[in-house]
């Protein structure tokens, strides 16, 4: 395979049901070893995106490539050896035990049985594997579920909510697995609404909102993107601060807040770190989660603002 | 072929699992030794009588429950696995649609051959061990017939559940649909014959009457059963079909090709379904 193609390429993708449109114009380029994260509200067009390119649906217009061919064709079939996929709220076969579930997906995928022990155990599932699924819990579903779509080392995975129903514990071991992943090549598409923890985790973002994309590149790129404040938060006695600084402060019962903006962050501290009286600081840089809300609420503002607009005008 | 054998052994392990070939030996044997040893029992006697009349009153009592049976066993087969998530699932799988329905048909029809086959056959051994007046050189026959002909009808109704299941999006739906079925085959359509019959006063073609049972897979099982057994007094539609000689092979045949329409038809019904 040639390095420098894109694992999954989709050009000018729109998909309708039933004349309503669920994605719009959305062009995307996936390289190899690259951890995406995709975000949005129910509906936003997600899991349609992640069918597009599982080849389960076919696009109404644009192109989807996928280790450069076109997923819907039946030649494309034995790409899917490659390919990992978790969805949604799986509950797999009630009377089988879990070993036996991963067995079978094995079988299907062409995998050796043997494999399927040693993934069970990476997902911590060794000792329930001889008991049936139907005594499993949701977290346990889902790690089936996780080794599942990790059979046969996939060069492409896509994970719909894949910590839904995991312990922090699991999630941390989660997206470490994810990371040494990345390390052996494997390129991640991460859907998600649950944001916190995630950023760490992902090379680039992309934010859906009713089928239109809204933001996509790094968290940092987000960031200047959005623009947002970093947050200092003071703590201390009788704080004299600088004038440009003061005329941004507001208490609130965290003690002095503070919102500066990102390119003015280490100016700030160099000035606020000799301030005496000062006990503690705390910084808060615009997490994804805040970002994701910026992004989604100014999609909307500009709905609400014509809405408005086309009000005053009446 | 490999991925339909995979999918068809699931299934079959699905079926001892939760005890439906179990069930299903069980009904069958018990209701083909209780038949054979009582049935009789009218005429004021027990024990192990005519083999013929023992076959034909199976076949009678087979031809309400294989269908009931096949269509409980296999109506949420697609529309279940939907539910539950496995169907998206495994369509990223390198398996295509057809081996997927192919491979739960064939293993649930495996589930419903071997219960046939233990079930009716322990009764065609105990009637061989404890019958004075049947051989084992008369009982193959019939019984061969008779269990092949039966699980004919429960493959034909197993594909039939997968035309409702692949058809619809609901289990409950499949369900009622399902039921719904059984009642045409089974009771409807012979009663809407007998009907025609009463209501035009026999002056039906005669020619054409026989051929009209052939529209039901229930009544050419029957016919297969009792076309081998020609010495019975018949009652009811049978009958009349019994003035026209079907040879039992030709209704095996008319069986077969009952199995290939509905399997043909959940294939491209399934192929269109949405995901």
């Amino acid at each position: 395979m040639n390095d420098a193609m894109n694992i999954v390429e989709l050009q000018q993708v729109e998909k309708q049901y039933q004349g309503v449109s669920a994605l719009k114009q959305l062009s995307l380029e996936l390289r190899q070893g690259e951890v995406l994260g995709l975000f949005g509200h129910n509906g936003a067009g997600k899991t349609t995106t992640i069918k597009l390119i599982l080849g389960l649906i076919g696009a109404t217009a644009g192109q989807v490539r996928v280790f450069g061919e076109d997923p819907t064709q039946s030649e494309a079939r034995n790409l899917r050896r490659k390919l990992g996929f978790l969805q949604e709220n799986v509950s797999f076969y009630d009377q089988l035990t879990g070993l036996e579930v991963l067995q079978y997906f094995a079988r299907l995928k062409g995998v050796p049985k043997k494999s399927c022990l040693s993934l069970l155990d990476q997902v911590g599932l060794s000792e329930a594997g001889k008991r049936r699924v139907k005594t499993y819990s949701k977290g346990m579903r889902q790690r089936l579920g996780l080794a599942q779509a990790l059979l046969g080392e996939p060069k492409l995975l896509l994970l719909d909510e894949p910590t839904v129903g995991l312990d922090p514990i699991a999630t941390q071991d989660f997206y470490r697995r994810i990371e040494i992943l990345k390390q052996q090549g494997c390129t991640v598409i991460l859907c998600s609404h649950v944001l916190p923890g995630v950023e760490k985790y992902i090379d680039r973002a992309l934010i859906l909102g009713q089928g239109n994309l809204l933001a996509e590149g790094s968290i940092n790129d987000l960031r200047h993107q959005a623009d947002l404040p970093a947050t200092f938060h003071l703590q201390g006695n009788g704080l004299a601060l600088p004038d440009h600084l003061a005329a941004k402060a507001s208490q609130d019962d965290m003690g002095t807040r503070l919102d500066v903006a990102l390119g003015d962050k280490m100016s700030a501290i160099q000035q606020l770190i000799g301030l005496p009286g000062l006990e503690n600081m705390d910084i808060h840089l615009p997490s994804l989660e805040d970002l994701y809300t910026h992004f989604i609420e100014s999609h909307r503002g500009k709905g609400v603002g014509q809405n408005m607009r086309q009000e005053a005008a009446q | 072929m490999n991925a339909i054998l995979t999918v068809a052994n699931k299934e079959f392990h699905d079926g001892l699992r939760n005890r439906w070939v179990l069930s299903i030996c069980i009904i069958f044997s018990v209701l083909a030794i209780g038949l054979a040893y009582f049935g009789a029992a009218a005429a004021g006697k027990v024990g192990f009588t005519s083999l013929s009349s023992t076959i034909v009153s199976l076949a009678s009592l087979a031809v309400f429950i294989i269908p009931l049976i096949a269509l409980m066993l296999a109506y949420d087969g697609v529309v279940g696995e939907d539910e539950n998530g496995t169907l998206l699932l495994l369509m990223t799988y390198p398996l295509s649609r057809w081996q997927l329905l192919l491979g739960k048909m064939v293993g649930q029809g495996a589930v419903m051959a071997f219960s046939t086959l233990i079930g009716f056959g322990s009764s065609a051994v105990m009637m061989g061990i404890f019958s004075g007046t049947t051989s084992w050189g008369e009982l193959i026959g019939p019984y061969a017939v008779f269990i092949f002909s039966a699980v004919l009808l429960g493959w034909i109704f197993i594909a039939i559940s997968y035309v409702i299941s692949a058809s619809v999006s609901e289990k409950s739906k499949a369900a009622g649909i399902a039921l719904i079925t059984w009642f045409i085959f089974v009771l409807v359509f012979d009663l809407g014959m007998l009907g025609m019959l009463v209501g035009t006063q026999g002056n039906v073609d005669e020619t054409l009457f026989p051929y009209l049972l052939l529209l039901n897979p229930t009544d050419i099982f029957r016919l297969v059963n009792i076309t081998y057994f020609a010495d019975q007094n018949l009652t009811g539609l049978m009958a009349i079909a019994q003035q026209t000689q079907f040879s039992t092979l030709s209704l095996l045949g008319g069986l077969l090709v009952w199995l290939t329409l509905p399997v043909t038809l959940a294939l491209a019904i399934f192929n269109r379904r949405g995901l």
